[in-house]
């Protein structure tokens, strides 16, 4: 990277710190556009992360819902203040787990209980091939659900109940900050010579292989990593939540976050944060309007009610996946010559057409 | 004597269960053994034919309606495929897979918007829905035709596939896609047969399975899927009579460990059989070794 | 080009989100409700009775000035993970007072946003304990589970002399395992024994729990779950010609369970908040209203049978002008103050708050049972914990 370019990052960096400082400095706490970058800067780590397993080693894996909700309980489960526990787990005589932890080691204990699980699952998981990978990934993420959801286990899971009270953050700032220190790591571990490995596995295994790199090793490697990041990620939309339910970390979670890593554009790390915050606004967001009916003037829009946000979500979605197949980067990165190159091109066009 | 009385019902609760998954599993097989795609869309397509037989119902008489469901499921099979997969021929298959889920969020957002997300009540189908007793067992009629028109239908369906010329088609794609191209067999055709088939027998699982347990909601399609695909796979993904097997053994085994009081853990189980199979013998009880081709 | 049009879309999507209709002397009350997911078919009966609320009194006289009232309807799709958002989006449409939800999951997961946001809210019919718990921003007007346990098992043993129950509730489902635990810690109280089962979500297949409650020869069978699985269960104990008498909490108080009953030769209890023909009036006239439009028919289930959680909405409703009037303003915080102090006397009942967590005090419920002729509920008693 250029000079000039590690000095444009910096600046556009502070330049998003300065502005989520001036946005909660106008607007309320509570004001959606701010619960959506919360939302957007989590989504977008465990988007990066699965990007980092799907779109740079190449292993077809459906269990990010799974480590994340591994992710979200050791959070909660660690660090609940004591005096906080009788209630929470009232039916579970406030639990047998009677200390809590800082927010930064419950954060840490988050993503190391994932990567452990990951590598004890990727023993016998990461041999298989790719359909079979995602579908075994996909039925391991379900069993984790259920253990969670034990009641034997309620001691130290609250079985079926909800976990909450844990410290939460309030600021846009600490996941903003966290996330991106975070996808940091991940893109300087792409370019590092691991990286350069996964990317040699995810074009040819064989060919890899061939050339001594240890699948193995490395697949084991990216699948602990990308689950570290999976859990800490689960660990920071706790925080998000405000409480915690086994129940939402369901297929479909998985299935979202995948469509985001599509959208954004397999093997691109940029493109999976911008399709995060595009992904988690429309649908949380933009979009609400199409669920309320409307008139304007005397006419009845038509098709407008309950449920319709989502249709019109969905077809986006298909349009997207049938039409734009590369998502929105394709396996580019936003960059600053990128960008350069881009309003370049369109000069030179308009000034072909003038 | 009381130890078979008790358990009888879990058995056939286990039996039955079995044919409707076995029924959407062909369906997965058959897409994966041409396409290697895992049609994530297919449980979905099943939840659509109930909810097309419960608006039907609504306005015409049962022998309408029925084959009216038959034949809207079909076209809904064909037309995702002529969407969604197909013009995703050459792309790679993590793309196909992608739109597969797509698809799937899509008709489960349709479902939830034309329901207005309430749960539709299924009509009761003379005949299959009547209680009968069996031994000491009251069940319902629709228990006792599950297998029997499961075996029916697949003993069809495996004529179909070795005696036919499209049935040769089918099995020369699921060898070798481009080869079978290669020798003037009309691939589109044969893919567009085999959603075809697959969609029917969705349909035919749908009423059958729907009549057993009367709600139908836009996740109804979810479970089943997966576990008809989880059944699919353990059979050996691409024979058939790999997942009918494969499915009947884990609707047995899925009632059998909630009859033992690990009803917590009866979704988490048949994971767990698809993961052991998976690892112990990859390519399922009756699937063909793949040799990996450089 | 192509990137440029998606970018275009995008930003015509944010404007048209941004658009918001404001007017002069509009006080905004949110409805926090589930439209889709497991509670999707409770949560809109609650909203109707919300709706018809507004639909008789659209004004309200707050500090001598004239105020319409606005609904503002989010869904919150029964998930505790997009309940946060729904919240906000709700405390950025600027609303004075929140009322929902149905199922606590969803209010638990929001209560935080507006606690923050200094909205207050009702609840309707979020029974689980921890939704008020510990908190001065939450208030709700329904009765709690414990106290609907303690009902239900004294229900069971009283009438039926029931010595051993089956209890089914749904894995990962707080407002089932919370209701299903204090009814067996209420029933074994009693000296009555307790087999229980959970299912997984999206299980259909109720077979094998219903033969486990049969081959144990059980008094009842409780089963305090959402009405999509009440479907299913009711519909397999009557085809296993299960005789022993089926119980639950309100959330089946529903014609979902009228419906899957009707014809069928089961017998099905409920403890609920309101009977209907309770205010001959009320009920009059929130059938002409649901009668009168298509959608809103639809929403109630296909008739007009008014289900509890519809007169709760319709009262809630009413709290929270009573509550605006006593504010003199629209200002959350005042409202929150003056609604320690609200009461109100509605078609289900007195409704006041207790000074701690701001619970309703209410000491008895309905217990209704479910008519397999007529598909109507015929009232049985009214129950209270002693």
């Amino acid at each position: 990277m250029k000079r000039r370019n590690v000095i444009i990052c910096a600046l556009l960096y502070l330049a998003a710190i300065l502005a989520i400082i001036v946005l909660e400095k106008f607007l309320p706490p509570t004001h959606i556009a701010l619960a959506v970058l919360k939302k957007g800067c989590i989504y977008s780590l465990v988007a990066v992360s699965m990007n980092l397993l799907n779109g740079f080693t190449g292993l077809f894996s459906l269990g990010q819902a799974g480590f994340m909700l591994i992710g979200a309980y050791t959070y909660a489960v660690l660090t609940i203040p004591v005096a906080e526990r009788d209630s929470v787990y009232m039916y579970f005589d406030g639990g047998i787990i009677q200390f809590s932890v800082p927010v930064f080691v419950g954060l840490l204990a988050a993503g190391l209980l994932a990567a452990l699980l990951a590598w004890l699952i990727g023993l016998p998981v990461l041999r298989l091939k790719s359909d079979y990978l995602a579908i075994a990934t996909l039925g391991f993420a379900e069993i984790i659900r259920a253990f969670f959801q034990w009641d034997e286990l309620g001691v130290i899971t609250n079985g079926s109940n909800m976990l909450r009270k844990y410290p939460t953050f309030t600021t846009t700032l600490f996941p903003f900050l966290v996330c991106s220190a975070c996808i940091a790591v991940i893109v300087l571990l792409i370019h590092s010579s691991y990286g350069r490995a996964f990317r040699a596995i995810r074009d040819d295994e064989i060919a890899a292989e061939a050339m001594g790199i240890n699948l193995a090793k490395h697949k084991r490697l990216s699948f602990c990593i990308s689950s570290f990041f999976a859990g800490v990620g689960g660990g920071l939309l706790a925080m998000y939540q405000t409480s915690i339910q086994a129940m939402t970390f369901k297929s479909a979670m998985t299935y979202e976050i995948l469509l985001i890593v599509v959208i954004g554009g397999l093997g691109s790390v940029t493109g999976s944060c911008i399709a995060s915050f595009l992904f988690i606004a429309s649908s949380e967001w933009w979009l609400r309007f199409l669920d309320t009916e409307m008139t304007i003037g005397n006419f009845k829009v038509p098709l407008l009610r309950a449920g319709f946000r989502k249709v019109v979500f969905s077809v986006i979605i298909m349009v997207i996946v049938l039409f734009a197949r590369k998502g929105i980067m394709g396996d580019h990165e936003f960059s600053i010559d990128g960008i350069c190159s881009f309003f370049k091109n369109l000069g030179k066009k308009k000034e072909v057409k003038s | 004597m009381d130890f078979i009385s008790k358990n009888l019902p879990y058995l056939l609760a286990g039996i039955s269960v079995g044919g409707q998954y076995a029924l959407i599993a062909i369906g997965y097989t058959m897409v994966y053994g041409i396409l290697r795609l895992i049609n994530f869309a297919h449980g979905d397509i099943f939840m659509v034919a109930a909810l097309v037989t419960v608006y039907a119902t609504t306005t015409l008489p049962l022998y309408v309606s029925i084959p009216l469901t038959l034949v809207v499921t079909v076209i809904l099979g064909l037309a995702v495929e002529r969407v969604a997969y197909k013009p995703l021929r050459s792309a790679p298959r993590m793309s196909v897979m992608i739109s597969a889920i797509g698809v799937s969020y899509l008709l489960q957002n349709l479902a939830l918007y034309v329901t207005g997300g309430l749960a539709q009540t299924y009509p009761a189908i003379p005949f299959i829905s009547d209680t009968i007793q069996i031994g000491s067992a009251t069940t319902k009629m629709v228990t006792i035709v599950t297998p029997i028109l499961t075996i029916v239908l697949v003993f069809a369906l495996m004529q179909l596939i070795n005696h036919t010329k499209i049935g040769m088609g089918m099995r020369a794609a699921a060898n070798d896609f481009e080869t079978s191209r290669l020798m003037g067999i009309k691939v589109d055709n044969v893919i567009s047969m085999t959603f075809l088939i697959g969609s029917f027998l969705a349909a035919v699982g749908s009423v059958l399975y729907f009549t057993n347990y009367a709600s139908v909601v836009p996740t109804s399609g979810a479970m089943p899927g997966l576990k008809a695909f989880v059944a699919a796979v353990f059979g050996g993904i691409g024979s058939i009579p790999g997942a009918v097997i494969g499915a009947f053994i884990i609707g047995i085994c899925e009632n059998i460990i909630k009859g033992l009081g690990w009803t917590t853990f009866s979704d988490a189980f048949t994971f767990a059989l698809l993961i052991v199979i998976l690892i112990v013998k990859p390519t399922g009880l009756f699937g063909e070794g793949a040799t990996d081709k450089v | 080009m192509k990137k440029l049009v998606a970018l275009a879309l995008c930003a015509t999507m944010c404007f048209a989100g941004a658009l918001s209709v404001s007017a002069e002397d509009v006080v905004k009350i949110g409805v926090f409700e589930p439209a889709s997911g497991d509670n999707g078919a409770g949560g809109k009966q609650e909203t109707l009775g919300i709706q018809y609320a507004n639909s008789v009194a659209p004004t309200v006289e707050i500090d001598g000035t004239e105020y319409t009232v606005q609904l503002e309807i989010v869904d919150n799709e029964s998930s505790a993970e997009k309940a946060p958002s729904a919240a906000a989006d709700l405390v950025s449409r600027g609303v004075s007072v929140v009322l929902g939800t149905y199922g606590s999951g969803a209010a638990i997961a929001a209560s935080d946003t507006f606690g923050q946001a200094g909205v207050p809210a009702i609840g309707v019919t979020c029974t689980n304990p921890q939704v008020t718990e510990g908190n001065t921003h939450y208030f709700r007007i329904c009765f709690l589970d414990p106290f609907q346990g303690t009902v239900l098992a004294n229900f069971a043993s009283e009438k039926f002399e029931a010595k051993k129950a089956y209890v089914l509730t749904k894995l990962g489902d707080d407002y089932s395992a919370g209701l299903g635990h204090y009814f067996t810690e209420a029933f074994e109280g009693l000296g009555g024994e307790v087999i229980s089962d959970t299912f997984p979500e999206g299980n259909a297949d109720f077979t094998s729990y219903i033969t486990t409650a049969v081959n144990e020869g059980v008094d009842v069978i409780f089963a305090p779950t959402s009405t999509e699985a009440a479907q299913l269960i009711i519909d397999t104990a009557a085809s296993q010609g299960v005789t022993v008498p089926l119980l639950a909490g309100d959330t089946w108080d529903s014609n979902v369970i009228l419906n899957a009953a009707e014809g069928k030769d089961v017998q099905i209890y409920v403890t609920t908040f309101y009977q209907e023909g309770g205010n001959e009036e009320f009920d009059a006239g929130i059938k002409e209203w649901i009668n009168a439009d298509s959608t809103n028919l639809a929403n109630n289930g296909g008739d007009d049978t008014v289900a509890a959680v519809t007169a709760m909405g319709y009262d809630a409703y009413f709290t929270a002008l009573e509550a605006l009037k006593n504010a003199g303003s629209t200002d959350p915080a005042a409202v929150n103050e003056a609604l320690w102090d609200t009461t109100y006397t509605g078609v289900t009942g007195e409704i006041a708050f207790e000074s701690e967590n701001g619970d309703a005090m209410r000491d008895t419920a309905y217990v209704k049972q479910a008519n397999t002729e007529t598909g109507a509920w015929d009232f049985v008693a009214e129950q209270g914990v002693n």
